[in-house]
């Protein structure tokens, strides 16, 4: 006799306390063994683009932040260095260093919220209280400098809205300093801990070919392996001048591209950030900020296509100019909504219980997602 | 590593009929491609040996807003004819180079082959192109609305003649 | 506050009416639906993290709006996610509150003018019981929003009429 069997489908979010907001997932289940996983998309689907349309240049600074609102000062920087190509303008070197500086602060605080959530998506919730106290540090080091905690307006296009306030690299150096104890500290809690490392490694495996043909950039896309950084391989800024390192998963704990290389990636990041910002900190020129602030800023008829490696992945800006005060179309090429994509692919075989750490693994904001 | 008018020549020489123009107003050049072999073409630019492009950094769509504008009397107005265009930014991470293609449709009939089956990418960003703009992809696995609700029929909120809806299930919009 | 103050000088015993006693209980573990949407939530994480410690108010975040006492609206809502809010706000047992926390939730926010899919105002879809401003509200805002919810149950009456 034959039993007639059926797949279920689960339904996940978009109240769900480990999706990282609002996002739906629908599962389809044989069993516990996952066949497949659709996200659904959109419940944050805030019409930035539209904005755009109809604001001028400088009106969309505000807008860029609360896209990837764990990265508001990355958002920022991809976004002026756009229009500034666009406009042909030159910043002080003072401006770059602080924008390097800032950017850096910023990965090491979106990276700690995505390690602090992944630990309690997996059930380790006191690694999350030392990411927060340490974030915390950096939000204090923004809030001196342009008064908000966490989207800032900071970078203007050709300069900065204020200069960093005089004990600001003092701060920052002991911050600096404390945080490479702090780091060894949460490898002590949660790297190796034995029941994080069952969940992860050998979990939610992505191949090289499968990452470049999803399109996924960033740290999960070095995670499996490539060395890509566009920090290195397509430079902006000052960061040709800066010594860092790009590291690459390993396979330390299961298989080169798991789920642990995806969270271990984002700690040697963070090591590598401490790096830059020692070195930054240390050179950082005298200069006006204001200088090239340009009187009137309509960029030429044109489009442009700019990137930077945000904490999550590469960042782009597709702007469309049709010589307004505003810009014709804004696109914004967002790494989250990217890396979502192939979750369907990573959880294809994998128990329920899984898609979580999957999911806590390519560290999605669904800012970004949306839009 | 080839630069972009080095990839044109080669796309020229093996499509003579179709590839002859580059869209130069742009300070960012263009190799225009006709929406119904824009498949073809990506396929021969994914597989070529010389040219390998690997993968998909964005597909963007945009409202050209160029038709005959026609007013109405409260302020709002709709296009008629005109033009909608898809860009590709394409990328090879083996050889490190970039192109960009550009493909432009009438509004009355914007259809364009799908790419999803050569980068997976694609797929999500073919279905935001149509939940914004309203591109139709052909041959795709599954397009339907991505961003907006999937019962939304006010229309493409991206195009320039958008006109917003006064309620949706019963929840004031403006 | 008006709880301990007849209290025996020498006994264990404590007279208060019925009605602070329970105002005095709902007020003092106010559970609430662990649920962010937005910008907002991480602010409202940072609320509940080491720093500003949400848990000495007696909120504590459960995963279920069925075991849930408030529900902070925590940044963006938009058509779509509006009707899932409302049926998780239904799900949640009486007596229970609302903290619109940040300007989207309040009235579109930032999103007001040209936002075609956001909800101009949470109010349009569920009853609101404190509106917190920001864009987004700092921690210590949140707080605040959240005293003013204590004292908003404090002077509840189960007799009365509430006061509009």
């Amino acid at each position: 006799m034959s039993i007639k069997t059926e797949h279920m489908v689960l339904n996940m979010g978009p109240q769900h306390p480990s999706t990282h907001g609002v996002l739906r997932l629908e599962v389809e289940l044989d069993g516990e063994i996952i066949i497949d996983v659709k996200p659904h998309i959109g419940y944050l689907h805030r019409c930035f683009e539209k904005h755009c349309e109809a604001l001028t240049y400088p009106q969309i600074i505000p807008y860029v932040d609360r896209l990837d609102y764990l990265a508001s000062m990355y958002n920022e920087f991809g976004y002026v260095v756009a229009v500034e190509k666009m406009l042909g303008i030159q910043v002080p070197e003072r401006v770059e260093y602080i924008r390097v500086i800032m950017g850096e602060l910023q990965r090491i605080a979106s990276h700690l919220v995505a390690v602090g959530t992944y630990g309690i998506d997996i059930g380790a919730f006191t690694p999350f209280l030392y990411c927060f106290r340490d974030r915390e540090r950096i939000l204090n080091l923004f809030e001196m400098t342009c008064g908000a905690r966490l989207l800032y307006n900071y970078f203007w296009i050709g300069g900065l809205s204020h200069d960093i306030p005089p004990d600001f690299v003092r701060i920052a150096k002991e911050f600096v300093q404390d945080f490479k104890g702090t780091l060894k500290e949460l490898n002590n809690l949660l790297s190796y801990n034995k029941i994080f490392v069952e969940r992860t490694a050998n979990v939610g495996i992505l191949s090289v070919e499968t990452a470049i043909n999803y399109g996924i950039t960033g740290p999960n896309l070095r995670a499996s392996g490539v060395k890509w950084d566009l920090r290195r391989d397509d430079p902006y800024s000052v960061y040709s001048k800066l010594d860092f390192d790009i590291p690459v998963g390993q396979g330390l704990q299961g298989t080169v591209g798991d789920c642990w290389d995806r969270y271990y990636i984002r700690v040697l990041e963070m090591e590598q950030s401490v790096k830059i910002l020692e070195q930054a900190l240390d050179q950082i020129p005298e200069g006006n900020v204001q200088e090239a602030l340009p009187k009137r800023i309509k960029p030429a008829e044109g489009q442009i296509y700019t990137r930077v490696e945000n904490p999550k992945g590469e960042l782009g800006y597709f702007i469309v100019s049709k010589g307004g005060l505003q810009p014709h179309r804004v696109k914004v090429r967002a790494p989250s909504f990217v890396h979502l994509g192939i979750m369907g692919e990573l959880c294809k075989g994998h128990l329920v219980a899984d898609i979580i750490a999957v999911l806590g693994s390519i560290d999605i904001v669904l800012g970004e997602v949306d839009r | 590593m080839k630069t972009q008018q080095e990839i044109f020549e080669i796309l020229k020489a093996q499509y003579p009929d179709f590839i002859t123009t580059q869209d130069t107003e742009a300070n960012e050049l263009a190799i225009e491609v006709p929406a119904l072999q824009i498949n073809s073409v990506c396929q021969f630019l994914a597989s070529n040996p010389d040219l390998l492009f690997d993968s998909l950094i964005l597909l963007s769509a945009l409202d050209d807003a160029n038709g005959k504008k026609n007013s109405e009397a409260d302020g709002s107005f709709e296009f008629d004819g005109g033009t909608l265009s898809v860009i590709y930014h394409l990328e090879s991470s083996k050889l490190r180079h970039k192109v960009v293609l550009k493909v432009v449709v009438p509004r009355e009939k914007p259809e364009v082959e799908s790419v999803s089956s050569i980068w997976q990418h694609a797929d999500w960003e073919e279905r935001e192109a149509y939940d914004m703009i309203g591109i139709i992809f052909l041959n795709h696995p599954n397009l339907q609305r991505i961003l907006m609700p999937y019962d939304w029929d006010a229309g493409f909120p991206l195009r320039k003649d958008y006109k917003n809806p006064e309620f949706y299930m019963g929840i004031k919009v403006p | 506050m008006g709880l301990l103050d007849k209290q025996f000088s020498d006994e264990n015993i404590i007279l208060t009416k019925a009605e602070d006693l329970l105002n005095w209980a709902r007020l003092s573990s106010l559970w609430q639906v662990g649920f962010g949407l937005a910008c907002c939530a991480i602010e409202m994480m940072a609320t509940s993290a080491s720093h500003y410690d949400f848990d000495r108010f007696g909120v504590i975040p459960r995963p279920s709006p069925r075991q849930a006492d408030i529900i902070i609206i925590s940044g963006t809502v938009t058509l779509k996610m509006a009707t899932r809010i409302k049926r998780i706000y239904e799900q949640m047992p009486d007596p229970k509150y609302v903290i619109s926390m940040g300007s989207c939730s309040n009235s579109g926010g930032p999103y007001w003018e040209h936002g075609y899919h956001v909800v101009k105002g949470m109010d349009r879809v569920i009853p609101v019981d404190v509106y917190v401003p920001g864009c987004p509200p700092r921690p210590e805002a949140l707080l605040e929003g959240l005293l003013k919810l204590q004292e908003k149950i404090r002077n509840e009456s189960l007799v009365k009429k509430e006061k509009v």
